[in-house]
């Protein structure tokens, strides 16, 4: 059933990049429990809107769990406290009347801060580019199953490829690795036959380029796949790994 | 640069390298509980173990020096790694909360090492670095454990030593990429017990070695 709760906000707001922010409380009163997260940060905008005062910045975009692109620590908690749900997924009945919230940006070296809770998460691009990828030539539509790829085997790459970028296991990572996102392109591509031909080049050059943007290094916290919306596991990390060495000591890419 | 060079350097490489010489000194652990465990035959037969294995000297010399740069691989690795990871994040949140990943071996990993360290040079300097002239190692060793606060300093030690190996010992696996849907539960769970029996084997020698004085 419907009902209506009023929470405390606790913002991270930060004009720029260079200047220094600091958490500003905000009430947001009567919202309803069927809201989404990002549905209750609108009225709160709207409300500042109305004040005359600056909104809060925040990324979002399909608003259906699928495209990666909004989030924000909840509490400690990115995404929030639900597992395998995206901020917009995350829905104000899992909220009682009276809660502190505090929201915060995913914190990362590598991800610079834009405003308030929008990141610049172009590191991640710069991850795909460096090798998450497979070159082909174009020409005629090659015949459905001329390639054949064992049910199995197809699962598992399915798996990796629901990554949505969104950068939750770098937000989650007590080390602000990137260890997760990377290993679930390479696993996405080294298990499938097209991915192949590239892997020892791709492991190398993903691995090169995840250091050279100032990601920190893995621990087995094993809090990124807890967090991760799409629920990947550390079991890709330990593909990449796998990956990164054989192609380091058994390839000829250097 | 050099392949090798940069391939140990890269974030991967040093973790397989924490990986490596970590489950060295998980190999050298059991042995050396295993060793320490003929205290409970008394006076002759430590010793007699500790006659034994010096009669290998040249290979114990091997072992020792092993040893060293394992200890030293593992130590500076471990601290650059501690430094790249906290300078990862240079803005800290102010809210932190775990989602479960963490245990108290993986959130306390660089804490436990460091303290690991100390606790090493200062067990070498008692046992190891000491003139053994017209004594034995079982007076030495018992000698030592006759004071109470020794025996309290060695039985913290080996609980840091099981919790920094709780998480250590499936984690270096992990990084080796050895995950494996039907081995990782026998890894975890030899792990765990690894763990237990390094902590209870080693701290239990002090406490009755205390207990026999």
């Amino acid at each position: 059933m419907t009902k209506s709760i009023t929470l405390t906000l606790k913002v991270w707001r930060q004009q720029d990049p260079q200047s220094r922010g600091r958490l500003e409380t905000y009430e947001a009163r009567d919202i309803s429990t069927d809201m989404s997260f990002l549905e209750m940060l609108d009225v709160v905008n709207e409300q500042l809107t109305l004040e005359g005062r600056e909104p809060i910045a925040f990324d979002h975009d399909c608003r259906e769990g699928i495209c990666g692109t909004c989030g924000a620590v909840v509490n400690g908690r990115p995404h929030g406290p639900e597992k395998g749900t995206t901020l917009c997924q995350l829905h104000m009945r899992h909220f009682s009347d009276g809660d502190t919230i505090v929201i915060e940006p995913w914190r990362a070296r590598a991800f610079a801060l834009i405003k308030d809770l929008a990141v610049d998460r172009g590191a991640l691009d710069r991850l795909i580019r460096a090798g998450g990828y497979i070159s082909a030539n174009t020409g005629g539509a090659p015949d459905g199953n001329n390639i054949l790829v064992p049910q199995e085997t197809a699962e598992l790459a399915m798996d990796a490829a629901a990554c949505i970028g969104c950068g939750a296991c770098v937000a989650a990572c007590p080390n602000a690795s990137a260890m997760l996102f990377v290993g679930a392109k390479v696993s996405h591509l080294a298990l499938l036959p097209q991915g192949h031909p590239e892997a020892a080049a791709r492991a190398t050059a993903m691995v090169r380029e995840m250091d050279r943007l100032g990601f920190g290094n893995c621990g087995n916290e094993r809090e990124c796949e807890a967090e991760c919306p799409k629920e990947i596991k550390i079991t890709n990390i330990a593909r990449l790994n796998r990956e990164f060495l054989k192609a380091r000591f058994f390839s000829s890419v250097r | 640069m050099n392949w090798f060079v940069q391939t140990v350097t890269s974030s991967v490489g040093k973790k397989a390298m924490m990986a490596i010489t970590g489950l060295g000194f998980c190999l050298f652990l059991a042995a050396h509980l295993a060793g320490n465990l003929t205290i409970y035959g008394g006076r002759q037969a430590f010793n007699a173990y500790a006659d034994h294995l010096h009669s290998l000297e040249p290979l114990v010399k091997v072992a020792e020096f092993g040893l060293l740069f394992f200890a030293a691989v593992h130590v500076i690795t471990g601290l650059v790694l501690f430094y790249q990871n906290f300078a990862a994040r240079p803005s800290r949140y102010a809210v932190t909360s775990s989602a479960g990943g963490r245990s108290i071996g993986s959130r306390t990993m660089p804490y436990t090492g460091i303290f690991l360290l100390g606790f090493v040079l200062y067990h070498l300097l008692n046992f190891h670095f000491v003139d053994k002239t017209g004594t034995t190692i079982y007076d030495i060793v018992s000698g030592a454990f006759e004071n109470p606060a020794t025996v309290a300093v060695y039985v913290c030690a080996m609980i840091v030593a099981a919790i920094h190996v709780s998480h250590g010992f499936w984690s270096a696996f992990q990084t080796l990429g050895a995950n494996h849907p039907k081995y990782m539960p026998l890894i975890r769970g030899v792990g765990l017990v690894f763990s237990l029996l390094v902590g209870l084997g080693f701290g239990l020698l002090p406490v009755y070695l205390l207990a026999v004085s």
